[in-house]
């Protein structure tokens, strides 16, 4: 286990100290069950990473990803995104920095039902405030980057998978982030259909230089990724450099 | 996120579900209809009560036999006879008083060759004319001295005209009346119905010498119907009032704290609660058209926020892509204005379509002016505002994580 605190130094993208989670729910009585999913969380990403997080099913991946992608807020702890201190954020600035400095891809695709391809990948540049003409230019643009400018006019449910996961990246990619965040993006995806994704992954990382940290279950998709981080019960157990041997003969 | 972008957003999102924004919609037109429409007869009755008291002139005061509490306000109370033509002589001669008209009245029968038509005849004297506020069409009314030689002498009310003679010109020409010959002097313009719903303009007026000696005929010689009476000024209606009673007690010689054997009545005062009562009609009406857009505005809050719910996950996703509270706040709120506005421009139209379907068959009048429209238009603006911004509100405070994990 590296230690994460010596790569303080290089301007990293995404720093967190001592990060907790906990989700208070209510029992049959009505009293509050406070359940903490991350313990004690410090981890830092720099640019140009690309990480894969691995753990079981309930481990706090997700839980930790969308406090990554400032859709969920940490109960201690902070978290410095490109140096700012993401708790001192206004929701609207918070809303800001997902437009502009995070993309997200899902398990489920998440495209916006009934509406095209096109739209779908427009939209977050509306809400960058450009207009739609140009904004649907640029999407266009991206579709065709992905292969997919045959595509534009169907709508999320005249897809396969595996076209409206490439959708969903164009959409990710179309602000121009420094940040990916893919929670289990080939988790609905057979396997050809995944390498294909994660190839695609691989040469944004390499030649754009984005940084992407992604969640996966699967050993061969996590072999893609640079870096290793493995999650158990809400610890980080693993973080390691990756190399293919090691990654699948790990053992948790 | 530019407006015309955010507008888009929400017409494609009413799109994506026509069926629902159409029958919400609903609410929000037969609301707006409703209100139009009653707004609109409320101003027509009021219009037409206004135009019926500028016809019946200035400063009146009506007297009628007969006690206030035994007669009531009745121009038929037909067995007091207390009320004299010099009476109505007398008080033309008090100073608040500008000029008085006294009346008999019945029904007579009218020919003109083959037709015949029974109306109203009124016995009375030139004055009259000025008074009730009459304009004459063709010919003259009769004069004084036709008063006193009583001359067979007819002023035709236009109703009556029409039904006599069609399209022929009446002056000049004979008509009977119950057998006797009269000749037309002149025909009134029409003036429409009184305010208890008569229609003034079927009448015949004659001079009330006339009338008394050959029509009507009189047990109580000298004796008539009633009297209207002119006031000088608006402004000294209470002293004029006063002057009558005083002068018809001494007249009829009714002694201290006996009762009056007439009553005087301010058709001016009558008038203005004419009007009031058409101004609180219309405020009723437009009162309970405007529950059901009160209605109209709860269904589309009810169904912007089951919209709300269902699209929790579709705000999850935009807030995760960009979107900021004010972004998904106005997409919400534009939708249910949208739903508003254009409900109320298809209720605003059906509403006028309706209110001429009601001024055509119901034979009403129907006042549609441009302050309705604004108002129906600010109205539904005002709904959709007032009733969308809860639920839009709602979807705007939504956690994005939450919104996103929503199943
Ligand atoms: N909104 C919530 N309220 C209460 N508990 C929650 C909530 N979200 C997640 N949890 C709990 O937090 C824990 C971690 O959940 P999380 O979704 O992060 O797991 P994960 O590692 O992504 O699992 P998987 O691989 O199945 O996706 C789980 O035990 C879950 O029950
Ligand atoms: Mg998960």
């Amino acid at each position: 286990m590296s230690s994460i605190q010596a790569t303080h130094s290089a301007d990293p993208l995404i720093h967190i100290e001592n990060l907790c989670k906990s989700y208070g729910l209510q029992d049959a009585d009505g009293k509050t069950i406070t359940t903490q999913v991350l313990f004690d969380i410090n981890l830092t990403i720099n640019r140009g990473e690309f990480v894969a997080i691995m753990g079981h099913s309930g481990s706090g991946k997700s839980t930790l990803m969308n406090i990554l992608g400032c859709l969920d807020t940490p109960t201690s702890g902070s978290y410095w995104l490109s140096g700012r201190n993401v708790a001192a954020l206004s929701s609207n600035e918070l809303a800001h920095v997902r437009n502009q400095n995070i993309g997200f891809v899902f398990q489920g695709f998440n495209l916006l039902k009934r509406m095209t391809a096109l739209d779908n990948v427009a939209t977050p540049l509306l809400y960058a405030g450009v207009n739609r003409a140009n904004s649907r230019k640029q999407a266009l643009e991206f579709l065709r980057r992905t292969g997919l400018e045959n595509f534009a006019m169907h709508q999320p449910n005249q897809l396969s998978g595996g076209q409206q996961q490439r959708v969903a990246i164009s959409r990710a990619l179309i602000n121009h982030p420094q940040l990916i965040l893919a929670d289990e993006p080939t988790g609905n995806l057979d396997t050809q259909t995944s390498s294909e994704i994660m190839l695609l992954f691989e040469q944004l990382n390499r030649d754009q230089g984005i940084t992407i940290v992604l969640v996966t279950h699967e050993d061969d998709i996590a072999a893609h990724a640079k870096r290793l981080i493995r999650l158990k019960d809400g610890h980080i157990i693993v973080d390691k450099n990756n190399t293919v041997a090691t990654t699948l003969h790990e053992v948790t | 996120m530019n407006l015309f972008a955010i507008i888009g957003e929400a017409l494609r999102a009413l799109r994506q579900n026509r069926l629902r924004s159409g029958l919400t919609m609903l609410g929000m037109i037969i609301g707006v209809a409703a209100v139009v429409l009653m707004l609109s007869i409320g101003q027509g009755a009021r219009t037409k009560i206004n135009e019926t008291i500028a016809a019946m002139g200035s400063n009146l005061f009506i007297v009628v036999p007969g006690a206030t509490s035994s007669g009531g306000f009745s121009f038929g109370s037909g067995s007091v006879r207390t009320l004299t033509i010099n009476d109505a002589y007398a008080i033309a001669e008090l100073s608040s008083i500008s000029a008085t008209a006294p009346i008999t009245s019945g029904t007579v029968q009218l020919n003109y060759a083959a037709k015949n038509w029974s109306t109203i005849i009124t016995g009375t004297t030139p004055n009259y004319f000025a008074v009730g506020n009459w304009k004459i069409e063709s010919g003259t009314v009769f004069t004084e001295s036709d008063l006193r030689s009583a001359a067979r002498l007819a002023v035709l009310g236009s109703v009556t005209a029409k039904n006599l003679f069609g399209d022929e010109d009446p002056v000049g020409k004979t008509i009977r009346i119950t057998n006797r010959p009269f000749m037309v002097a002149g025909v009134l313009m029409a003036k429409g119905q009184s305010l208890t719903g008569r229609d003034q303009d079927d009448a015949v007026f004659i001079p009330i010498t006339t009338s008394e000696r050959q029509i009507t005929g009189n047990q109580f010689p000298g004796s008539i119907r009633y009297m209207l009476v002119q006031g000088k000024s608006a402004d000294d209606m209470d002293i004029a009032e006063i002057e009558i009673t005083q002068l018809l007690r001494q007249r009829h010689r009714i002694a201290k704290g006996k009762e009056n054997d007439f009553t005087v009545r301010n058709l001016t005062a009558i008038a203005d609660v004419a009007t009031d009562a058409a101004k609180i009609m219309s405020i009723v009406l437009g009162a309970i058209a405007s529950v059901s857009l009160l209605v109209g505005g709860i269904g589309i809050m009810n169904i912007m926020l089951v919209s709300v719910t269902e699209r929790t996950r579709e705000i999850g996703i935009r807030m995760a892509i960009g979107a900021n509270q004010r972004a998904i706040l106005t997409q919400f709120l534009l939708e249910a204005m949208m739903i508003c506005i254009m409900g109320g421009l298809i209720g605003l139209l059906l509403g006028i379509g309706g209110a001429w379907l009601v001024s055509q068959f119901a034979d009403m009048l129907i006042v549609i002016t441009l302050g309705m429209i604004g108002l129906a238009f600010l109205f539904s603006s005002a709904v959709g505002i007032f009733f969308g911004f809860y639920p839009a509100k709602k979807a705007a405070s939504l956690k994005p994580v939450d919104a996103l994990r929503y199943e």
